[in-house]
């Protein structure tokens, strides 16, 4: 087998990892925890806004105090049922309520209410495209639960505190299937699953605020063996780490296995400062959480009507679009892919090539503005050209109004001074010259300073560059490049 | 004019109406009688009397503008179970301390806003444990109910033994109560006081300290049928704050009283006559069948196979979701905290301190029957008995509008009798658990008295949410039987001497 695999055609050999002993295969599986994006708690009216002083939006439920009750938030469950409709799931019309048992000063109730084997989401996919290839990955559940409080230990020598802000904000838990087999496949999962989850508006997909981070399951194995030990490296949040932490922790298995070794199964923590995983408790150490219907809520139920109505108003999805955007405006695959990245950008992209050419828009859009945004690490929402304006910059290219040579310093101008497009090309005298009267005499100025270069032309013809250069110089960049191109032929005898 | 004390809640609120009497007088009565009374009883944890008063003043102003709500100017004990805003709840635990809620129950405030008067909080078994209000951090309630020619001190039954020691001897008019497996129908057949456990949903749970939360139900303890009739009347309703309560209409249940029992089908299971069952609590049944006979109703033997397995699944259930409940009480954020060398040593500390030991013998129960490995052989399959009881009802009502049974298997027993033995406590259950476990509505109405002297109840099961039919079927038993009223008031101090306050903070 292993020798098998180990000859087996390049390219599908490109994820494994070389060990002594051979070539390794890498088992990856998620557990994403996505923060429901509501205005209040899973089972309170407490505000879920960020940043808030401590132990401010906690309501009596929140606090756990005694005979309280909790209520389900409806918009929560509503945004459950989008994000199952948007990984293409099967979404349960009745679900349960559990109780996860266990002790911590930020989880008030001295448990968590959570779905344990009644999910509100089943099985679903999502589609992943690495290295240009497309891999369906399979989703097994999402379901709700309730956030913890944060503990706060460095405020004080002899106490911690507790704050809890977040104690039962709505979260998201999405398990994938173990179906990805590289750090790069890992990333490129949550890369697209927080594209949905942005697009769906049901999660705002916030990394550094953790309002979305990752459990990583990570197993290794020769390929085609059956399934290793995996350990759980528990709330990656970023996504560069979740490679890192990939690449790190089977580097380890496969060294204890080459070792002779065994891999226990684990939770670890991944330290990106030091680059390692390390253990956090051992399976023997795993809770028992006594998991149980929890008797204060009913289950979960409503109707196919209800799931339909929401499928109805679903927004387009990242695939959807960036089949359209094939289609409709021509684009490449891959300048697909960049705009429909994130939907505000989509949007910003649609707006200036809507009637217009879409390829020139997305020329402008990914090279001109992503670029320069990118450099002075702005987002699109903070654009200083507006999608109008980048818009009629396009229009003056396709008219032969500008050249684009020129569209680069008006593009500069709208960037740092802004303005109406059109009026300022008019204003500042940026037009193109396409009167040929202008041009030749500009060609004629040329040719009877240079005869020396008339001369090499004429043996030479790809000279022509350096004439049109010198023209383009002394029309200022205005000169229309196709007719200098024709006049200097016709004028030169080439 | 006689003692106001002994007047019945609906009396009570005609005199009021009538202007006999105030509802300041009203009150003031029965602050007197609770000073008097309770360094023997021990029935109220808590008197509020500052507060009973500014309420009964209000009462009187709205008697006089004519502007009276249903229950104006009635004072009523509370059960500590029920949170009080501002004013101390503790479960009758030392884990919840001098916890004061800022919030008050959906049930006191339905009956604060319908005009009634609160003069403090009852004592119970912790957090609702037991049968005799023998756990209670405050100490066990007496009964002002004694053997005749005896004065062993009795158990008022429990949880609610504060409210129906109260109720018997007049502390209040009525009072609430809870029952998750007859703590309110167990204690009002050892005080010949009646008590409704309404239909699960029927009362919201919201601020109301939480033992097991799908057998939990409030309702009142009262002198009469009528007097339940009334207060339940006040206490139920939909809920939004608890998603478990039932938005459905709430009848008016003293207009039923009036229906009589005229071809009312009334069910008798066999299998509730238990081995050993006692000559008088057989003649007691018998005794009901015959007056509801009397009164029109028709008599049918029923079975209820699974009644067996009912306490068993029972104390499986229970103590499962209240270990789960009880979690909370981790010293962290208010209550008792026992601090430690660290957290978990803070959670020992705290809880070994704060909950007796019935209460610790629950949780771990509880937390045994969820343990991985466990859940099935015990949690789930209690849940399978569970549906099967229910099953057993649902073909029943095809057959029969209302079940008769006695409340308990035996009378009042002294203090101490069962405590050593928590299986043989347990077992004064065995009539009403089932009844929770299937979430109907269970009444126990005063019947006779025992060859000691001491009352006996009747406990009436009635459809869903058809709490109606049980009071009508309950007041025909209370024609028939007549009221059994405590007659010597033995617990009274002989003067106002007895100044020392109950409870007090």
């Amino acid at each position: 087998m292993r020798d098998a695999a180990k000859s087996g055609g390049k390219s599908k050999a490109s994820n494994l990892i070389a060990g002594a002993t051979g070539d390794w295969e890498v088992v990856i599986g998620m557990e994403v925890h996505a923060q429901v994006a509501s205005a209040s708690k899973l089972f309170s009216g407490s505000s879920t806004a960020f940043g808030a002083e401590p132990n401010s939006h906690v309501s009596l439920v929140d606090a756990a105090m005694p005979g309280m009750l909790p209520v389900i938030n409806e918009e929560c469950i509503a945004q459950a049922v989008r994000t199952g409709l948007g990984l293409k799931a099967e979404i349960n019309l009745k679900s349960v309520f559990d109780r996860k048992n266990y002790f911590y000063p930020d989880l008030p109730q001295g448990y968590q209410i959570s779905q344990y084997k009644q999910p509100i989401v089943g099985e679903g996919e999502i589609e992943i495209d690495v290295d240009g290839e497309t891999k369906r990955v399979g989703i097994e559940r999402l379901h709700l639960e309730q956030d913890a409080g944060k503990s706060i230990h460095d405020q004080s020598p002899d106490y911690s505190y507790v704050d809890l802000n977040r104690s039962g904000v709505a979260l998201m838990e999405i398990v994938s299937k173990p179906d990805l087999r590289s750090a790069k496949e890992a990333q490129a999962y949550v890369t697209k699953l927080r594209t949905i989850l942005r697009y769906l508006g049901t999660c705002d997909g916030d990394m550094e605020k953790g309002n979305l981070r990752a459990d990583v399951n990570v197993s290794v194995r020769k390929p085609g063996d059956k399934l290793g030990t995996r350990c759980e490296i528990k709330n990656v949040n970023s996504i560069r780490f979740i490679g890192q932490a990939v690449e790190v922790e089977a580097r380890r298995q496969i060294d204890i296995i080459e070792d002779g070794g065994a891999v226990d199964q684990e939770t670890r923590l991944f330290d990106p400062g030091k680059g390692e995983t390390r253990s956090m408790r051992s399976k023997e150490e795993a809770h028992d959480y006594r998991y149980f219907p929890d008797p204060d809520l009913l289950p979960l139920e409503f109707d196919q009507s209800y799931v339909d109505d929401l499928a109805a108003h679903l927004p387009e999805l990242p695939d959807q679009k960036h089949a359209r955007f094939v289609k409709e405006y021509g684009l490449s695959a891959y300048d697909a892919s960049v705009l429909v990245a994130e939907r505000d950008n989509a949007d910003y992209f649609e707006a200036v090539a809507r009637g217009r050419d879409g390829k020139l828009a997305a020329n402008w859009v990914i090279n001109e503005l992503f670029g320069r945004l990118n450099k002075e690490g702005k987002d699109i929402e903070h654009s200083p050209v507006s999608s109008a304006q980048l818009g009629g910059l396009v229009d003056l290219i396709s008219a032969g109004t500008i050249s684009g040579k020129i569209a680069k310093d008006l593009f500069e101008i709208l960037w740092t001074e802004g303005g109406d497009p059109a009026e300022i090309v008019e204003k500042r005298g940026m037009k193109q010259v396409t009167d040929t009267g202008a041009i030749e005499k500009a060609v004629d100025e040329i040719i009877a300073a240079n005869p020396d270069k008339v001369e090499q032309a004429k043996a030479k013809p790809s000279m022509l560059g350096w004439f049109v250069g010198q023209v383009m110089k002394s029309t200022g960049g205005k000169a229309n490049p196709a007719a200098v191109n024709e006049i200097l032929k016709t004028k030169l005898g080439l | 004019m006689s003692d106001l004390t002994d007047l019945t809640l609906a009396e009570a609120r005609d005199g009021l109406k009538a202007k006999s009497f105030s509802a300041t007088e009203l009150t003031k009565a029965h602050i007197e009688a609770i000073e008097a009374a309770n360094p023997a009883l021990n029935a109220y944890v808590l008197a509020t009397p500052e507060h009973a008063l500014a309420q009964a003043k209000e009462a009187d102003a709205r008697l006089a503008k004519g502007e009276a709500r249903p229950l104006e100017g009635l004072p009523l004990g509370n059960k500590d179970l029920f949170c009080t805003n501002g004013v101390r709840t503790t479960a009758c635990s030392r884990i919840l301390g001098d916890f004061t809620p800022t919030y008050e129950s959906t049930v006191g405030a339905n009956l604060w806003n319908a005009g009634a008067v609160m003069l403090g909080k009852l004592n119970n078994d912790e957090f609702a444990m037991g049968s005799s209000n023998e756990t209670s951090a405050f100490g066990p309630v007496v009964s002002p109910w004694r053997r005749t020619g005896k004065t062993d001190k009795l158990v008022p039954g429990g949880s609610s033994g504060g409210s129906s020691a109260a109720v018997a001897a007049n502390l209040c008019l009525a009072a609430t109560a809870t029952d998750t497996g007859g703590s309110i129908r167990q204690p009002a057949a050892l005080t010949g006081t009646v008590g409704i456990k309404p239909t699960y949903g029927r009362c919201s749970r919201w601020g109301i300290v939480a033992f097991a939360s799908s057998l939990d139900q409030a309702g009142p303890i009262a002198k009469t049928v009528r007097d339940a009739a009334i207060m339940l009347g006040s206490m139920a309703g939909h809920d939004p704050k608890d998603t478990t309560s039932v938005d459905a209409p709430v009848p008016n249940y003293e207009a039923a009283l009036a229906k009589g029992v005229k071809g009312l089908r009334v069910g008798v299971p066999k299998e509730y006559r238990v081995e050993g069952m006692s000559k008088e609590i057989e003649k007691l049944w018998g005794d009901g069948i015959e007056w509801l006979k009397a009164a029109g109703a028709t008599i049918h033997e029923i079975s209820l196979p699974h009644t067996k397995y009912a306490l068993p699944a029972y104390y499986i259930v229970a103590p499962a979701e209240a270990s789960s409940n009880l979690a909370r009480y981790d010293g962290v954020r208010y209550g008792l905290r026992v601090p430690g060398k660290d957290v978990i040593d803070t959670y020992e500390n705290t809880r070994a301190a704060g909950f007796g030991k019935e209460v610790r013998r629950r949780i771990l129960i509880g937390t045994y029957v969820l343990s991985a490995g466990y859940y099935d052989a015990y949690y789930l399959k209690a849940q399978k008995i569970r549906t099967l009881i229910k099953r057993d009802f649902d073909e029943a009502w095809s057959k029969v509008d209302v079940v008769l049974t006695p409340t308990t298997p035996s009378p009042a027993f002294a203090f101490g009798e069962k405590t050593g033995d928590p299986i043989a406590m347990y077992l004064e259950d065995i009539f009403t658990v089932t009844v929770n476990m299937a979430g109907l509505p269970g009444l126990s109405v005063p019947a006779g008295l025992s060859s000691e002297g001491t009352p006996l109840g009747l406990q009436l099961i009635g459809k869903p949410f058809d709490e109606a039919t049980l009071f009508q079927a309950a007041q025909a038993i209370e024609d028939a039987a007549g009221r059994f009223t405590v007659g010597d008031r033995w617990w009274a101090a002989p003067s106002s001497g007895a100044k020392k306050k109950p409870g007090g903070k």
